[in-house]
C-alpha cells in the first residue's frame, strides 16, 4: 500500500497548480458563468499546450498516454480552482466513451483532434425523468436506409450548445430489462433536427436542453455495439463519477485552506478567531473530512485503474464527496461570516458547485441506494 | 498510489481467519463481553483465564510483534500487525492486551533504554505479560499536564505518592506505565516524568470502578511511598510529557473500530436478511451511508499505518483516525438499536435478548469511545492546532 503520487503525478500537480492560478483567476470563472458560451477560448489553448486534453490519449493518437490516476490528479486541481469550460464534458464524458467503445476508424478520427482541443465533445444522458438509470433512456431512434433516425429530448447535457458532437444514449430496442436496447451514436450537433437551449443553472456551469427532431444519423456513427450501449455506459459512468469526485476533493481543499488562511488572518475580541475552539473543532472537522475524502476517491480512482471491480467503490466515494464538500463548503461560509455570502467573494462558488457536484451524475440517495444494492440488502 | 494488499498480506490474512477458526470457540466468539474491544478487563475469572490463553497462543505465533523492528524480534511490518487486528477485532476475539502491545511496546522502543527493551518487549510480544496505563487522575484529565502524583528522589530508586483514576484492567495485570511529577518548580509540562511500574509493588492500591455497563472494567489506583527502581524511567527525568504525547499517539492508532463496526453492521445485515420484514427504505439509507462512513474510517486508519510503515510517526493524523472511528461506532450503536426496535432494550442473558444482546451491549460501550484515549474534543484541538496549524491562542 502506497498513498504517495508517482514524481511525475506531482510535477502535473505543481504544474496544473501554478497554471490555473496564473490563467484562471476567480474573477474568470464568474465572467464566464455570466456568459453564454462559457467557453473561454485562451485559457482552453493553453490547456492544450499544457497537454491536459491529451493527457490520457495514447500516444498513436496524438496523447500524452497517461494514466486514469494521472487524470484524478489534474482534475483535483482543475476543482480547486472552479475551471469553468467544456473540459470534463469532452474529455471525461466524451473522451472516456469514445477511447472505451471507439472503433479503430472512431479514434483514428476523434482523438487526435480532441488530444489538440480542437474538438469538443459531450454526453447526452438524462431526459427529462432525470435518471441515470436504463429506464430514464426513452429517445427512441429506428432504423431506415442505411441510417437511424433518432427522435426525443435529452436534457442537462453540459456544454451540448457548444459542442461539436454529442454522444447520446437511445434506445434502439424495446426489452424487457430497460438496461438491453440501448445504443450509443455520435450526432453531429449541426445535424438537422437538433436544437439546443441554455439552462439557466445555479453554479453557472452550462446545461442544455437538447431536442433531438427526426435527425438522421448514418450506422456507422454508432460507438459500440448496436443495442450494447449500457455495458459502455456502466464503465465510462463510474470514471466519470470518480472523476466528478476528484473535483469535488480539489474544491474542498482549497475551502478548506482559504478558510484556516482566514481563521488566522480575523481578528474578534481581540485574537484571531482561529484560535477559539468553536472555530478550531469546524476546521478540525474540514479537515476529517478532506483527508476522508481524498483516501476514498483515490482508493476508487485506483481501483478502476486496475481494472479491479469498483461498483460500491465508487458509489461510496460519490456519496462521501457529496455530503462533505457540501458541509466543508457551508462551514466555509460560516467561519467567513457574512463577506462568505456576498457575490463577488470566491466561496460562493465552491457551495454552489458543492450542490451542482452532487446532483451531477447520481446525488447522494441514488448513490446510496447503489451501496445498498452491491451490498445486497 | 497503490491501494491493494499485497500477495502476501493476503495469504497472510487467510492464515489469520484460519487460526481463528480453529482457536476461538464460537460461543465465546457471540458474548457482547468480548465483542468490540481486543482487551477485555470486565470478564469472569475463566473468561480472562481463556483470554490469557489466547494471548499465548497469538503470541506464540509471533504475530503480537509484526510491527515492530527486527532487531527486536518483529517484521517491521505494521500492515501485516493490523490485518491481526483487523480480524481478530471483526470476529470479537480478544486475547490482545492493547496497552502494552500498541501503547507501550512502540513507545519503549522509540524512548526507552536498550536494557528496557530487553526486559519488558519479550513479554509483550510472547503475550505472557499484560499492562496497563496510569495517567489520568481525579482533578486531571483532558488537562493532563496539571497531574498532582509526585516521585522524589531517595538513592536508586524514586518514592511515587499520589492517585491514578479510570486505569483499564489495572487490578488484573502485572506491569503498568505511569506519568509523574518530579519536579514542582518547572513549568508544568517540563517537570514530570514517565515510569515502567510493577504493579505487585509494596503501597499500591487498586479499587476496581463499577461502569456502566456494571462491568469492573477501570480502576482508582493509590500509590503511598512506592518506591520504584531508578533504572524504571523512560526517556529520562523531566521528558516524561514528551514519551506521554508519543505514547498517546500509538494509543489512539489503536482504538481502531472500524473492524468491529464492519463486524456488527454485516451481523445486523445478514439478521435482516434472514427476516420476513425487509428492512424500511429509512433504514436501508442509513446502512448504506455507514457502510460508507465504515470506508472512509478504514482509509483513514490505513493512511495512519502506513506512516508508521514509512517510519513517520503519524501525529495529528491519529487523532483524525480515532476521532472519526469513535464517532462512527456511535452512529453505528444508535443505528443498531434503531434496526432493532423494542429488543435492543433486552440485555444480554435476557430471553428474547437479540443477537447475543450486543445492541444494548454497544449502544452503552460506545459512549466511552470519544472519551478514551483523549476525548474527541482534545483529538480537534489537536487536529486544528497540529494538523492546520491554527493558533493556540
Amino acid at each position: 500500500m502506497d498513498f504517495n503520487l508517482t514524481e511525475e503525478q506531482e510535477i502535473l500537480r505543481t504544474v496544473a497548480r501554478d497554471v490555473l492560478t496564473a490563467e484562471c483567476p476567480t474573477k474568470l470563472v464568474r465572467e464566464t458563468a455570466k456568459d453564454e458560451k462559457g467557453h473561454p477560448l485562451r485559457l482552453w489553448q493553453q490547456m492544450a499546450e499544457a497537454g491536459w486534453m491529451g493527457l490520457i490519449i495514447p500516444e498513436e493518437y496524438g496523447g500524452a498516454g497517461g494514466s486514469f490516476l494521472d487524470l484524478i490528479v489534474l482534475l483535483e486541481e482543475m476543482g480547486r480552482a472552479c475551471l469553468p469550460g467544456p473540459f470534463f464534458s469532452t474529455i471525461v464524458l466524451g473522451g472516456l466513451t469514445v477511447l472505451e467503445a471507439g472503433s479503430e476508424e472512431q479514434r483514428t478520427e476523434l482523438l487526435p483532434k480532441l488530444a489538440e482541443g480542437k474538438m469538443l465533445l459531450t454526453l447526452a444522458l438524462t431526459e427529462p425523468s432525470a435518471k441515470y438509470t436504463g429506464d430514464g433512456m426513452q429517445t427512441k431512434a429506428t432504423p431506415r436506409d442505411k441510417e437511424f433516425i433518432i427522435e426525443g429530448t435529452k436534457l442537462f447535457v453540459p456544454d451540448a450548445h457548444i459542442s461539436d458532437y454529442l454522444i447520446c444514449a437511445v434506445r434502439t430496442q424495446a426489452t424487457q430489462s430497460p438496461e438491453d436496447g440501448i445504443t450509443l451514436f455520435l450526432v453531429d450537433a449541426k445535424s438537422p433536427g437538433v436544437s439546443c437551449t441554455l439552462l439557466k443553472t445555479m453554479a453557472g456551469d452550462k446545461q442544455c436542453e437538447v431536442l433531438f427532431d427526426n435527425v438522421a444519423v448514418p450506422f456507422s456513427n454508432i460507438l459500440g455495439n448496436l443495442n450494447g450501449g449500457w455495458l459502455i455506459l456502466n464503465k465510462v459512468l463510474e470514471k466519470a463519477v470518480v472523476a466528478q469526485c476528484a473535483l469535488m476533493v480539489g474544491g474542498a481543499k482549497q475551502v478548506l485552506e482559504m478558510t484556516v488562511e482566514y481563521a488566522k488572518q480575523r481578528v474578534a475580541f481581540g485574537h484571531p478567531i482561529g484560535s477559539f475552539q468553536a472555530i478550531q473543532h469546524h476546521c478540525a472537522n474540514m479537515l476529517v473530512d478532506v483527508e476522508g475524502c481524498s483516501l476514498v476517491v483515490n482508493n476508487a480512482a485506483w481501483r478502476l485503474s486496475q481494472g479491479l471491480p469498483a461498483t460500491q467503490d465508487v458509489a461510496i466515494a460519490k456519496v462521501l464527496t457529496n455530503e462533505k464538500f457540501k458541509r466543508i463548503a457551508a462551514l466555509g461560509i460560516q467561519i467567513h461570516g457574512a463577506i462568505g455570502f456576498t457575490q463577488d467573494h470566491d466561496l460562493p462558488l465552491y457551495f454552489k458547485r458543492a450542490k451542482a457536484w452532487e446532483i451531477s451524475l447520481g446525488n447522494t440517495i441514488f448513490h446510496l441506494d447503489k451501496i445498498a444494492k452491491a451490498a445486497q440488502i | 498510489m497503490d491501494f491493494g494488499f499485497s500477495q502476501e498480506e493476503e495469504a497472510f490474512r487467510q492464515e489469520v481467519r484460519e487460526f481463528i477458526q480453529k482457536e476461538y470457540p464460537p460461543e465465546l466468539r457471540r458474548q457482547p463481553r468480548v465483542t468490540f474491544t481486543p482487551s477485555i478487563h470486565g470478564l469472569d475469572d475463566e473468561g480472562w483465564e481463556l483470554m490469557r490463553t489466547l494471548s499465548r497462543k497469538l503470541g506464540a505465533k509471533g504475530w503480537l510483534s509484526l510491527g515492530w523492528p527486527e532487531k527486536y524480534g518483529g517484521q517491521n511490518s505494521p500492515f501485516l500487525q493490523n490485518i491481526v487486528y483487523e480480524e481478530v477485532l471483526y470476529n470479537n476475539c480478544p486475547g490482545i492486551n492493547h496497552i502494552g502491545v500498541t501503547f507501550l511496546a512502540p513507545t519503549l522502543i522509540q524512548f526507552g533504554s536498550e536494557e528496557q527493551a530487553k526486559r519488558h518487549l519479550p513479554g509483550i510480544a510472547k503475550g505472557t505479560v499484560y499492562w496497563c496505563e496510569l495517567l489520568s487522575e481525579p482533578d486531571s484529565g483532558s488537562d493532563l499536564a496539571s497531574i498532582k502524583t509526585q516521585a522524589t528522589e531517595d538513592g536508586d530508586y524514586y518514592v511515587i505518592n499520589g492517585q491514578k483514576t479510570w486505569n483499564s484492567g489495572a487490578h488484573l495485570v502485572e506491569w503498568g506505565f505511569i506519568l509523574v511529577r518530579t519536579d514542582p518548580n518547572l513549568p508544568r509540562h517540563r517537570g514530570l516524568s514517565y515510569f515502567l511500574i510493577d504493579m505487585k509493588s509494596p503501597g499500591i492500591t487498586i479499587n476496581p470502578i463499577l461502569d456502566m455497563l456494571e462491568e469492573y472494567e477501570f480502576c482508582e489506583v493509590f500509590f503511598d511511598e512506592v518506591r520504584v527502581p531508578k533504572k524504571n524511567l523512560v526517556g529520562g527525568k523531566n521528558r516524561g510529557w514528551y514519551v506521554t504525547m508519543a505514547t498517546l499517539d500509538f494509543e489512539r492508532a489503536a482504538h481502531m473500530y472500524y473492524p468491529s463496526i464492519r463486524g456488527y453492521l454485516d451481523r445486523l445485515t445478514e439478521h435482516v436478511k434472514r427476516s420476513p420484514e425487509p428492512l424500511s427504505p429509512v433504514l436501508r439509507n442509513r446502512l448504506a451511508e455507514l457502510l460508507a462512513e465504515c470506508e472512509m474510517a478504514r482509509w483513514l486508519h490505513y493512511r495512519a499505518i502506513w506512516m508508521m510503515s514509512k517510519g513517520n510517526i503519524p501525529t495529528y493524523e491519529v487523532a483524525i483516525d480515532k476521532l472519526y472511528n469513535a464517532e462512527l461506532a456511535q452512529r453505528v450503536a444508535e443505528f443498531g438499536m434503531q434496526v432493532v426496535g423494542h429488543y435492543g432494550g433486552l440485555l444480554s442473558g435476557s430471553k428474547y435478548a437479540f443477537l447475543y444482546g450486543w445492541p444494548s451491549y454497544y449502544y452503552l460501550d460506545t459512549i466511552s469511545y470519544t472519551i478514551m484515549a483523549g476525548t474527541s474534543e482534545i483529538d480537534r484541538n489537536v487536529i486544528a492546532q497540529r494538523g492546520l496549524g491554527l493558533p493556540t491562542e
